[in-house]
């Protein structure tokens, strides 16, 4: 009988935690699975058009970006309020997008340079002026393959707002 | 000695060192792959060499300006017709003898295109458009050519080209030395050419 009296006694058992370290664990290896890194910091507005001709793009490590745009709130002292052209991390001149684009080329492995696309995130809002000028550049560095990239969804939303 | 146990490790810091990780990979993650338009860009042109000769009927004109406003073979146009009179366009097939089209199902009008392989869209460009408009214009272009793609594809092989192309971009890369791996990319071609995509950009004009 002593048996069953002795769980009358004492306080609210602890609720077992040991497994807690094995959900999280869970979690964490589907985080690391499905991340991404961020590529680079964007100092510029980038909101992409939709489009639904679109391909998904391949291995991350053939691709080279460009963005376009406004520069954000916080660099607008900097940079002004046109639309400028980001190379990695920084803003940059359309002159010096060959030397980029030439660069990042001859950093990758020499059996998939010929593969090298680049992808251009344009923000849906900028003129096209400035792509226009980048497109040339690209002519001119050899960077053929381009990709314009962009949201999957009805390309009509993006001239009825 | 009596036999003692090994003292436990304490693993209560365990769940801390699993969150501070797993923070840190919420944080990093961008779980939405990228996408976008395949386009490709021609070599740049020496000076000397002479654009090649086009026939103006084989040419389609879209025009953007600065306000937006789409211009199609001298004619204002809405966005949503664009797909519509590209494919009227590309379909034509109004050539005769050899520069015709036996499988085109369009009217055979004399004064549009004498087949797709020679029709040619042109896109020009204000510079003062939005990216917003031009995307939405070159994806239209492009759906054109989709378009036309898959009616061919789907009389042919019983299969829309998207499907095929999706079929093709997922096959297992342990299975590409297969006769079927090589039929589909045959037949990919092959719709391909009876539709090259024939899409030109003006050069930028000084101004």
């Amino acid at each position: 009988m002593s048996k069953f009296k002795k769980q009358k006694s004492g306080d609210l058992p602890a609720v077992n935690t040991a497994s807690l370290p094995d959900i999280v664990f869970m979690l964490l290896f589907f985080f690391m699975v499905a991340t991404v890194m961020r590529e680079d910091e964007l100092k510029i507005d980038n909101k992409l058009p939709n489009a639904n001709q679109v391909e998904k793009l391949e291995s991350k490590n053939k691709l080279v970006y460009i963005y376009i745009g406004k520069p954000s709130a916080q660099y607008q002292k900097t940079y002004g309020v046109t639309d400028v052209i980001q190379l990695g991390d920084k803003i940059s001149t359309v002159e010096e997008v060959q030397t980029y684009v030439n660069t990042k080329r001859n950093d990758m492995p020499e059996d998939i340079q010929d593969e090298m696309m680049v992808s251009l995130k344009v923000d849906s809002s900028s003129k096209i002026g400035v792509l226009t000028d980048v497109k040339q550049e690209l002519r001119e560095a050899m960077a053929l393959k381009i990709n314009y990239t962009a949201k999957k969804g009805d390309p009509m939303r993006n001239v009825k707002q | 000695m009596a036999k003692r146990s090994a003292p436990e490790v304490n693993a209560g810091s365990m769940a801390d060192i699993a969150f501070l990780l797993l923070i840190f990979f919420l944080v990093t993650t961008t779980i939405e792959v990228d996408s976008g338009i395949q386009s490709k860009l021609p070599p740049p042109v020496p000076d000397d060499v002479q654009p090649p000769k086009i026939k103006q009927k084989n040419i389609f004109q879209v025009l953007v300006n600065q306000n937006n406003q789409l211009l199609v073979e001298d004619e204002l146009m809405e966005i949503g017709d664009l797909t519509d009179a590209a494919v009227a366009f590309l379909d034509n097939g109004g050539g005769e003898g050899p520069a015709g089209c036996n499988y085109c199902q369009g009217a055979k009008d004399p004064e549009s295109s004498d087949n797709p392989d020679k029709a040619v869209i042109s896109l020009v460009n204000d510079r003062q458009a939005t990216y917003n408009m031009y995307a939405t214009v070159y994806n239209e272009l492009v759906r054109a050519y989709t378009i036309l793609r898959n009616r061919e594809s789907n009389r042919r092989y019983n299969e829309s080209f998207e499907d095929m192309y999706t079929r093709y971009k997922e096959w297992p890369e342990t299975e590409k030395e297969t006769p079927e791996y090589d039929k589909l990319s045959e037949q990919i071609d092959e719709i391909r050419d009876l539709f090259p995509l024939k899409l030109s950009e003006a050069e930028p004009q000084e101004s």
